[in-house]
């Protein structure tokens, strides 16, 4: 029987020439991260246990994203916390102030994540590497404190559900489309424990942008990983940041899988995700005199330089109307300044935008852009909850940049046709 | 790992933003979470709960974010066992990690909230006031990974066994 992608990484990290699901492993880990509101835990455990080492300052990376530029007080002493912490273990890879972006916008830009790796974050979001061919999974900060003492973490080794997606991808449509169109089809815990590897002709076709964001919000149904295989788009994107070797996995032809789903992504269009869970999933034309007081366009999921482009396409020349609020949170300095020198952030302050550092804020209900009650916002990010972006009785929608952008001229949910 | 307790219900999809708002996440003390768990959907759940109280609830608890503030907040109520349809994986892991036990069963179908019910984590035994109902066993590595103390009492062995590094 041959293996996935997913279990062919495992097995490989794992010194075993075969695994299966269900089986419990141990892997190597080839990176651990965490941030500024999950290290501060991971610290007080490593501490605890009186450890004294972590297993390759080079395999840590601290990226102090969410609650920053610091927003209180207790932000600004966890932050300190983790310098101190990094600086005492020698771990260097710690992103604060200038330097900082988005996690996972910020770590494969900058190379510290390539395909066939095993990666482990105390944040859910680390399923997006999987976009690069590289298994990467959220844990907690306690499994994160024994990842970096030890260089290893248990799994069990998770079924996969293969998603064929073959046809044309219709105007304005993204990969955010794509993955709020699966967690629509099959729920919140529809890949509850499983791998989500994503297939077929069409996702060849996908920027890397957009692979991120797909495999980002695998977590979003439920699942531990969503993994990509490397192909020319991959590779045209590590060109330039690899900076260590690395090993390209494949699934086999007879390969196990839980389940099969074919996908035409030409009858996917522009996708919504209703209050308050991701899988509320509707098509923007269902929407009709939804009016908003935010729009967000940024995150993890949707502030790389794909979003902002067609964002800037669709606001060019156009104005925000009085009352509404349109934050653009470019996900790392390198994307916010290639979006300054190509002239949209110009193009959104113009608008009447407001633009952040880069920072995860109100995507959390962090700062930056938290919601009061009644208010209504539409953004990119990735969850809807309740009182996810601020008080509990406001709403939150999501959706990709075309419709974010959109919605941010019209004042009210809208098709990207509206305004262009 | 035997427990009797009265029953606060949630539905299904409970996410650990509502277990714990995000806004709270600058803070690691226990009592400090735990006075704010589930404040999104119900204001006065901390201050009605007693310690020994147990959490029953539909299908995905847990589901959002890996913030292991949230079994901590939990736990820090005094609540010891969460009872649910099915757990999100990563809240899974974090529980057991920082000992509190969730246990798999449709028993949301079959109690109100106030009932008083009895719980055998290790044999999978529910009793509600009117009837006996199976847990999904607990995976035997995790059932070791509580009796050894938690992951990191695991962790604490080893690192004093080989003096410092793992």
């Amino acid at each position: 029987m041959g293996m996935t992608i997913t279990e062919k990484i495992l097995a490989y990290h794992s010194g075993k020439k075969y695994v299966e699901p269900g089986e419990i492993i141990e892997a190597k880990i080839d990176l651990a991260l965490a941030n500024d509101i999950t290290a501060p835990l991971s610290i007080e455990e490593f501490e605890k246990v009186k450890a004294e080492k972590v297993f390759d300052p080079d395999k840590i990376v601290f990226v102090l994203d969410h609650f920053t530029p610091n927003k209180d007080v207790q932000a600004a002493e966890n932050c300190q916390k983790v310098k101190e912490f990094a600086r005492r273990l020698g771990i260097r890879n710690v992103y604060d102030g200038g330097v900082c972006g988005i996690e996972h916008a910020l770590l494969p830009e900058l190379g510290l994540v390539m395909p066939g790796d095993v990666v482990i974050g105390a944040d859910s979001h680390t399923c997006t590497y999987g976009a690069l061919g590289a298994f990467a999974t959220g844990v907690g900060s306690t499994d994160l404190t024994f990842g970096m003492v030890t260089g290893r973490l248990w799994f069990k080794v998770p079924e996969t559900i293969r998603f064929v997606c073959h046809g044309k991808w219709r105007k304005w449509v993204t990969g955010k489309d794509l993955i709020l169109h699966i967690i629509g089809m099959i729920g919140v815990d529809g890949a509850l424990y499983s791998a989500m590897e994503f297939v077929g002709d069409a996702i060849y076709e996908l920027s890397m942008d957009s692979r991120f964001s797909v495999a980002n919000m695998s977590v979003e149904a439920g699942a531990k990983n969503g993994i990509f295989h490397v192909d020319d788009v991959t590779l045209n994107y590590l060109k330039d940041k690899t900076k260590r070797g690395f090993k390209i996995f494949g699934s086999d032809p007879d390969a196990n899988y839980k389940e099969v789903i074919h996908l035409d992504v030409g009858k996917i269009g522009l996708q919504v995700a209703c209050p308050h869970l991701p899988s509320n999933v509707k098509d923007v034309e269902e929407l009709t005199n939804i009016s908003l007081d935010q729009v967000v366009i940024g995150s993890c999921t949707n502030g790389r330089l794909e979003d902002l482009k067609i964002a800037a396409e669709i606001m060019k020349g156009k104005k925000i109307p009085y009352g509404l609020r349109c934050i653009i949170i470019p996900a790392t300095p390198g994307i916010y300044l290639e979006a300054l020198k190509k002239g949209y952030v110009q193009v959104f302050l113009e608008a009447g935008c407001v633009i952040s550092p880069p920072t995860c804020g109100p995507c959390l209900g962090g700062h930056m852009g938290v919601l009061a009650k009644n208010e209504r916002a539409l953004a990119t990010t990735n969850r809807n909850f309740i009182g996810r972006m601020g008080h509990p009785e406001s709403e939150v929608y999501l959706s990709g940049p075309a419709v974010a952008a959109a919605s941010a001229i019209m004042g009210r949910i809208a098709h990207p046709e509206e305004v262009s | 790992m035997r427990f009797s307790g009265r029953v606060f219900k949630f539905g299904d999809n409970i996410d650990t933003d509502v277990i714990i708002p995000a806004r709270y996440l600058v803070h690691t003390d226990q009592k400090i979470l735990a006075s704010h768990c589930m404040e999104p959907i119900d204001k006065e759940f901390s201050k009605k709960v007693k310690p020994g109280d147990i959490i029953v609830a539909g299908t995905n608890f847990g589901c959002g974010s890996s913030r292991e503030h949230a079994p901590i907040a939990i736990l820090g109520l005094g609540i010891p066992v969460v009872i649910a349809k099915s757990f999100a994986r990563i809240f899974y892991r974090n529980a057991f990690n920082k000992g509190l036990i969730l246990l798999e069963s449709d028993v949301y179908d079959h109690v109100q909230e106030g009932d008083e019910i009895f719980v055998d984590a290790k044999e999978g035994l529910i009793r509600t006031k009117d009837r006996e109902l199976r847990s999904k066993p607990i995976p035997p590595f995790m059932i070791e990974l509580v009796q050894s103390g938690g992951l990191l009492n695991y962790l604490r062995k080893k690192l004093e066994r080989e003096g410092g590094l793992g």
